[in-house]
């Protein structure tokens, strides 16, 4: 079973984010790039299923050089090899722009699962999943917390807000993960030395076969108009428990009518 | 003037609260327009109409055996039809991949987890755990737009919400992914999480599996019951309701946080609460730094006693 994971390079949540008040995109320069957490989980996932079913897993990721760090971490996870596609005209392109190249490249592999994080920490849009579900007419297999496949039969388990639901399809299908599927596995030192000769094959926008008028700043379907840092919460009060600590917050909500 | 379709967000024919919220922020963009899947529109006309939904267009149940892709192809059908000014949905996950697919199909852009909206169509966003505050427009076809569950207040406004039934053919693609069994995990009396006025949380504060402390405050308030992502680690609470980066996005009236130090992670899904109290031992923990109102102390000793004086004053 051939699986094609997606990772996406974002900020470290750990440190301040910003963006550029040039065109209002994402500043990448500004923080750590780190691989976007759940897309470990979906890593995590791609590995189980190629040690129980046999097969390749892949690595495609979109962005800019510095994103190779991260397509290196990810294969010192356990994946066989990556694909980056990385070109300046790429530069601003949202959340369905980045889908569409991605589905762009993804026609020109062979492939039985895609398997990516349900959303990312920076943008957290949470649609290049369906996105791209849509754009290749594949089955879509999101929101997943368990995923069983069994011969080109697929099963996964679809968290809700009561629990979940259990979705069916054929493979080819595309796959987003929830925390709850797995716990992501450590690299190895083995494994980081041999990351470093696993092939990462770039690829440019003309290479990829993308028009360049579908991606990029220029011709993105949404704009960002403005920015500013959220107005400051005004101080609170802090008072420390001396037995009535209950009975003080019980006055403060009382003054704010929730009680 | 335009029509703006607003995708129902049902239990059973209940009409949840964000879809009051949706058809508020429509009637400023132009004519509210219900979108119904599945059965129970007639006896949701009441409240769709309270809100000022001019119209109901309901499709059969039968959508909902399949994963999004028919939603998505229904309220492109709509637009197509009615020339529709926008599409508003609630940015709940299904919300968003809902807005996804359905842009894709128009051609348009689309904006997820938005907070507000003009009638100009401009969408605010709050970032990065709510410490950037962003304005932005689709540039491309008809806005899709998914807005954040009790980010808009509802105020009511009287609409004729005239049901028209709606005839879909669903494409192969869209019947791809089938929805084969529905497994309720939690049954509770509690309002649901995104949805709920007042919310309240426990964190590692709360050192066991033992969440008895946090729903006893939250039964006393009417509250719905969240929990960092720490103790769903631990394994204390059940995975949908973390509050966080990685879990839910709540924007209550009230969050009270019990043994939560408030990590961005925490923050990202909670910091456009109204108000926001805390109880915690640290007086170091970064949430009271964003808290209106804050106790230092044993969480233990604390929340019984706030319990018990709110159910005295009742």
């Amino acid at each position: 079973m051939n699986i094609v994971v997606l990772v996406k390079q974002v900020p470290d949540t750990a440190t301040e984010r910003t963006l550029s008040p040039a065109d209002n995109t994402l500043d990448r320069a500004s923080s750590d790039g780190v691989i976007n957490e759940l897309d470990e989980y979906a890593i995590e996932e791609a590995l189980q299923l190629k040690e129980k079913h046999g097969g390749e897993v892949t690595v495609l990721s979109v962005g800019p050089d510095q994103a190779s760090e991260s397509i290196r971490k990810a294969l010192s996870m356990g994946p066989d090899k990556a694909i980056h596609l990385n070109d300046a005209a790429l530069h601003g392109s949202d959340a369905l722009q980045t889908a569409y190249a991605l589905a762009q490249v993804l026609r020109t592999i062979e492939f039985d699962l895609v398997v990516l994080g349900s959303e990312s920490t920076d943008a957290r849009t949470g649609v290049v999943g369906a996105a791209l579900a849509e754009y290749l007419e594949l089955p879509q297999l999101t929101l997943a917390s368990k995923v069983d496949v069994d011969g080109s039969d697929i099963t996964i388990q679809r968290a809700t807000d009561y629990g979940y639901d259990v979705v069916a399809a054929q493979l080819p299908a595309i796959v987003s993960v929830v925390e709850k599927i797995n716990d992501p596995r450590y690299p190895s030192f083995k494994l980081i030395m041999a990351a470093k000769k696993k092939p990462v094959e770039k690829l440019d926008l003309a290479a990829a076969g993308i028009e360049a008028d579908r991606v990029g700043l220029a011709n993105a379907t949404t704009e960002t108009v403005d920015f500013a840092a959220a107005p400051p919460r005004a101080a609170g009060t802090i008072v420390k428990d001396e037995g009535d600590g209950g009975q003080k917050l019980a006055a403060f909500l009382a003054e704010k009518k929730f009680i | 003037m335009a029509e703006v379709l607003v995708l129902v967000d049902h239990v059973d024919g209940e009409v949840k609260k964000v879809t009051a919220e949706l058809l508020t922020a429509a009637r400023r963009i132009g004519e509210p327009a219900a979108v119904w899947v599945g059965d129970g529109s007639d006896g949701a006309k009441a409240s769709l109409a309270e809100y000022g939904a001019e119209k109901v267009y309901t499709a059969p149940a039968e959508l909902n055996d399949y994963v999004v892709a028919p939603k998505a192809e229904l309220l492109a059908k709509l637009v197509e039809q009615t020339s529709a000014a926008a599409v508003l949905v609630s940015a709940t996950t299904e919300g968003k991949e809902v807005a996804g697919r359905t842009a894709v199909k128009l051609g348009s852009g689309v904006l997820t987890d938005v907070v507000d909206v003009t009638a100009e169509l401009v969408a605010e966003h709050s970032i990065f755990g709510g410490a950037t505050i962003t304005h932005s427009k689709v540039r491309t076809g008809t806005p899709v737009i998914a807005v954040r569950p009790n980010a808009i207040p509802a105020e009511p406004a009287e609409g004729a919400a005239a049901i028209e039934e709606v005839s879909v053919e669903m494409s192969d693609a869209a019947k791809s992914a089938k929805v084969v069994e529905r497994v309720q995990q939690e049954q509770s009396d509690r309002p649901e999480l995104t949805e709920a006025a007042i919310v309240v949380s426990g964190g590692r504060g709360v050192g066991s599996d033992d969440f008895s402390v946090v729903e006893s405050l939250a039964d006393s308030l009417g509250a719905a019951v969240g929990a960092s992502r720490a103790a769903v680690d631990s394994g204390w609470y059940p995975n949908q309701f973390q509050v966080g980066q990685t879990g839910k996005t709540v924007s209550p009236n009230l969050y009270i946080a019990l043994g939560i130090s408030g990590a961005i992670q925490h923050r990202a899904g909670m910091q456009t609460s109204k108000n926001i109290v805390a109880v915690n031992k640290d007086p170091e923990a970064p949430l009271l730094e964003i808290s209106d109102f804050a106790v230092i102390g044993d969480l233990h000793k604390v929340t019984p006693q706030l319990t018990e004086e709110i159910e005295k004053r009742k």
